[in-house]
């Protein structure tokens, strides 16, 4: 589990946009969404939420996703 | 990465560079054996890398009989915790003249030089007191290397007719290997001119450029490299196995170099120049290091945190000090998470087992958060090197 | 006046889309550097904060003044990417990458003389003068940096790039500031030497002094003792040499691939005593230098 950040991920917001849930798997480089089981979503890869470097383009790229900070 | 000088000649003689007569002897027995084949005084060179063995682990022998009493000595002698891979049993010619070639890249000139001297020996050694015996040429790691580069080298080694143009050819052979294979240091210290007007290579030190050992994967596996066989002046220990481990199986950041010491702090440290300088400061304020392990270039969380499982499950430390530079590229957010959950995972809480938290820079506000909510004091900027190695050291008695 | 890099300094970043380039290109943004491109090979046609990512440097080049690059790709890719971008006109080159071997960095600084670029590094962080430009990962966020680095009289060139911003933020909490540092990079062959580099701050008004951070390992310091000695330089020197535990261990290395001690120039003692002949001060702590340079320059 991860200790010091979390993701929320709304997948109603991001099937909306085609081509969205596609962005957010490349654009993480840490790989922290893999591509959902139903169309256009996306799931959370859970052991990589640690590596979060805060780079904020998941959050630039879509109001679906919240990158938490745990620790404040 | 040193060879064994065996090895060395292996990787020659596939470049057809004339050698003395040599083979690998395993036992005293062969020894003796090679020697009476050999006929004549012969030279036994252990088959060491560790520095400072050069003395102690070479012999000249008169006789077969004397050749089997050497090795049995030479196979005995401590390379660095390992024992020598054989003993190299060589034919001792003399000759009319002695030299001596080294390669190696320039700092200043940025490019790579070839230097030659007309007296047996290492050249760096020779500088000192025979300057006006050596003579230089830089080439090229860009072009192809020319023939008469090596030309001009011997021409201002005063050799002219059939000696130059034999010259010429083991320069060019040597400069051309040297730059196929990575090397990051050749010294032939000597090179001898026989009876019969040709030149053979006595002696051969190489190492390999570390850095291109995956790339000459295919000449190592055709010497029989291990894959972790770095060649370190001594046996890599279990730990450092370990640590190299950690750091191969991630790409993000470097755990680079990673040794085990005998002291009781354990260390996680910045990389780079940090590492240096913290290492001396602990030293200086009277501290044991029981590792070295600089991690840099923005490691992973992972990394982070195998790393400090690794350090503090060493046996004989209880407490780690995690100390930088303060940092531009490594973040010290994500070193503050590793750490603690390397700590956490362990069943221990951070604020027992970490006597100083001090990496400011990049990300430095976040990092502190971090270590409030568990507990560690964080020291900022203000803290220098040598204030955090002097309280680290007394934290630990 | 600022050393290399100015206000309109205008550079691109190769290989932007990696963990690390994406982290250093926000930086140098929110620092005010001026970003123009990025380059990453299958992803053009994108944006990272803001900055155009495109296929080829020279898609770049063909529309824009480039004055330099930062390369920060994998490292069997960084001499093509060098290559690329001197073939492409740019002059000022920077490699982040760590890890090239000797060979390829000593045919890329060939190759750079051959067509007047100047190389920093490779296994360097790059350059800044503070409040001016950041070209380079020197610093981490603009929030951090600018903690470390203040406009001042001190330029700092180091073989380390962590102990170039740890340098600076001691002149920084000094008072005593920096005009230009340079993070020379940790390799055995490197693009520009203290030697190479130390007429530019010879030439920079704003510099009143050098601080020079050097390790076990290499000719860079005989040869910078050899340049103060042969050139009335104005500039007074301080320097700090790291890694004197290592003369206990030769043939070991340890910080950067250039740090080893086999030949007698290779050890810090040995450094030490060159330097301090040519006139060069030589700190025994970081803590030190700024004092140091005070009583240099007078101050």
């Amino acid at each position: 589990m991860a200790m010091f950040i979390r993701v929320d991920v709304d997948n109603s917001v991001i099937e909306k946009t085609s081509g969205l849930a596609q962005k957010l798997v490349e654009v993480c480089p840490v790989k922290i969404f893999k591509p959902g089981s139903a169309p256009n979503t996306v799931e959370v890869v859970e052991e990589n939420v640690d590596e979060c470097t805060l780079c904020d383009l998941c959050m630039q790229a879509t109001e679906g996703v919240k990158v938490v900070k745990l620790y404040e | 990465m040193r060879f064994y000088e065996f090895e060395a000649k292996q990787l020659l003689a596939k470049s057809r560079i004339p050698l003395v007569q040599s083979e690998v002897a395993n036992t005293a027995e062969e020894a003796e054996k090679i020697a009476s084949t050999i006929g004549g005084p012969v030279i036994l060179k252990a088959q060491a890398i560790a520095p400072g063995l050069a003395a102690a682990s070479t012999r000249e022998v008169s006789d077969p009989g004397a050749a089997k009493a050497a090795a049995t000595e030479l196979l005995g002698i401590d390379d660095g915790g390992r024992k020598p891979r054989g003993i190299l049993v060589e034919a001792r010619p003399t000759g009319e003249a002695v030299y001596s070639l080294s390669f190696t890249y320039d700092g200043t000139a940025k490019r790579p030089v070839v230097a030659a001297a007309n007296m047996a020996g290492k050249i760096d050694d020779l500088a000192d007191e025979h300057p006006d015996r050596i003579v230089r040429r830089h080439f090229s790691a860009l072009f192809p290397f020319s023939d008469y580069i090596a030309k001009e080298l011997a021409k201002s080694l005063s050799l002219g007719g059939n000696d130059l143009k034999r010259m010429t050819r083991i320069v060019s052979g040597l400069a051309r290997l040297f730059l196929k294979y990575d090397l990051a240091d050749l010294d032939i210290t000597s090179i001898v001119k026989l009876g019969d007007g040709n030149f053979v290579v006595l002696d051969v030190e190489a190492d390999l450029e570390i850095e291109a050992r995956h790339r000459q994967r295919p000449m190592l596996d055709e010497l029989g490299f291990s894959k972790d066989d770095l060649r370190q002046v001594r046996e890599p220990t279990e730990f450092e196995l370990e640590g190299a481990r950690i750091d191969a199986e991630d790409p993000r950041g470097i755990i680079s170099p990673i040794a085990e010491f005998d002291g009781n702090i354990g260390l996680v440290i910045g990389a780079g120049g940090g590492s240096l300088t913290l290492t001396d400061a602990v030293r200086k304020h009277g501290g044991r290091p029981a590792n070295y392990a600089a991690i840099g270039g923005n490691p992973s969380v992972d990394k982070a945190r195998r790393l400090t499982k690794l350090v503090l499950t060493k046996p004989g430390v209880d407490k780690i000090a995690v100390m930088s530079n303060v940092v531009s590229n490594t973040r010290a957010d994500l070193v503050a998470r590793g750490v603690i959950k390397g700590i956490t995972e362990l069943g221990f809480e951070p604020a027992d087992k970490i006597l100083i938290f001090r990496v400011p820079g990049a990300w430095e506000a976040d990092a502190a958060k971090i270590l409030e909510k568990y507990g560690v004091e964080y020291c900022d900027r203000t803290v220098s090197i040598s204030e955090a190695a002097r309280r680290a050291v007394e934290k630990v008695g | 006046m600022a050393v290399i890099v100015h206000e309109d300094f205008q550079f691109i970043v190769q290989g932007i889309t990696g963990r690390e380039a994406l982290n250093f290109t926000r930086e140098c943004l929110q620092y005010g550097s001026k970003i123009i491109g990025g380059v990453t090979p299958g992803k053009g046609g994108r944006e990272v904060y803001g900055v155009p990512v495109y296929d080829t440097v020279r898609e770049i080049t063909d529309k824009e003044r480039v004055d330099g690059t930062i390369i920060t790709v994998p490292l069997a890719f960084a001499p093509d990417a060098a290559y690329e971008a001197i073939d492409a006109g740019i002059k000022e080159i920077i490699i982040i990458t760590e890890g090239i071997p000797r060979k390829d960095a000593s045919a890329i600084v060939e190759y750079a003389d051959l067509h007047g670029a100047r190389l920093i590094g490779p296994n360097c962080l790059g350059i800044i003068v503070p409040d001016v430009c950041r070209f380079g990962s020197l610093g981490g966020p603009a929030v951090d940096c600018r903690k470390a680095f203040k406009p001042g009289v001190v330029g700092v060139m180091s073989r380390s790039g962590g102990m170039t911003t740890e340098i600076c933020n001691a002149l920084t909490l000094s008072g005593l500031g920096v005009s230009t540092a340079i993070s020379i990079g940790g390799d055995p062959v490197i693009g520009s030497t203290y030697a190479d580099l130390i007429p530019l701050f010879e030439a920079d008004e704003d510099t009143k002094a050098v601080v020079v951070y050097s390790e076990p390992g290499g000719t860079a310091e005989a040869e910078l003792a050899r340049w103060t000695k042969e050139n009335d330089s104005r500039l007074p020197i301080v320097a700090f040499v790291a890694g004197r535990f290592m003369d206990e261990m030769p043939g070991m290395s340890f910080g950067h691939a250039g740090t080893v001690v086999n030949k007698k120039v290779d050890s810090p003692a040995d450094k030490m005593r060159r330097m301090r002949e040519a006139g060069i001060s030589v700190a025994e702590e970081i803590g030190d230098i700024p004092g140091l340079v005070r009583e240099r320059i007078g101050n």
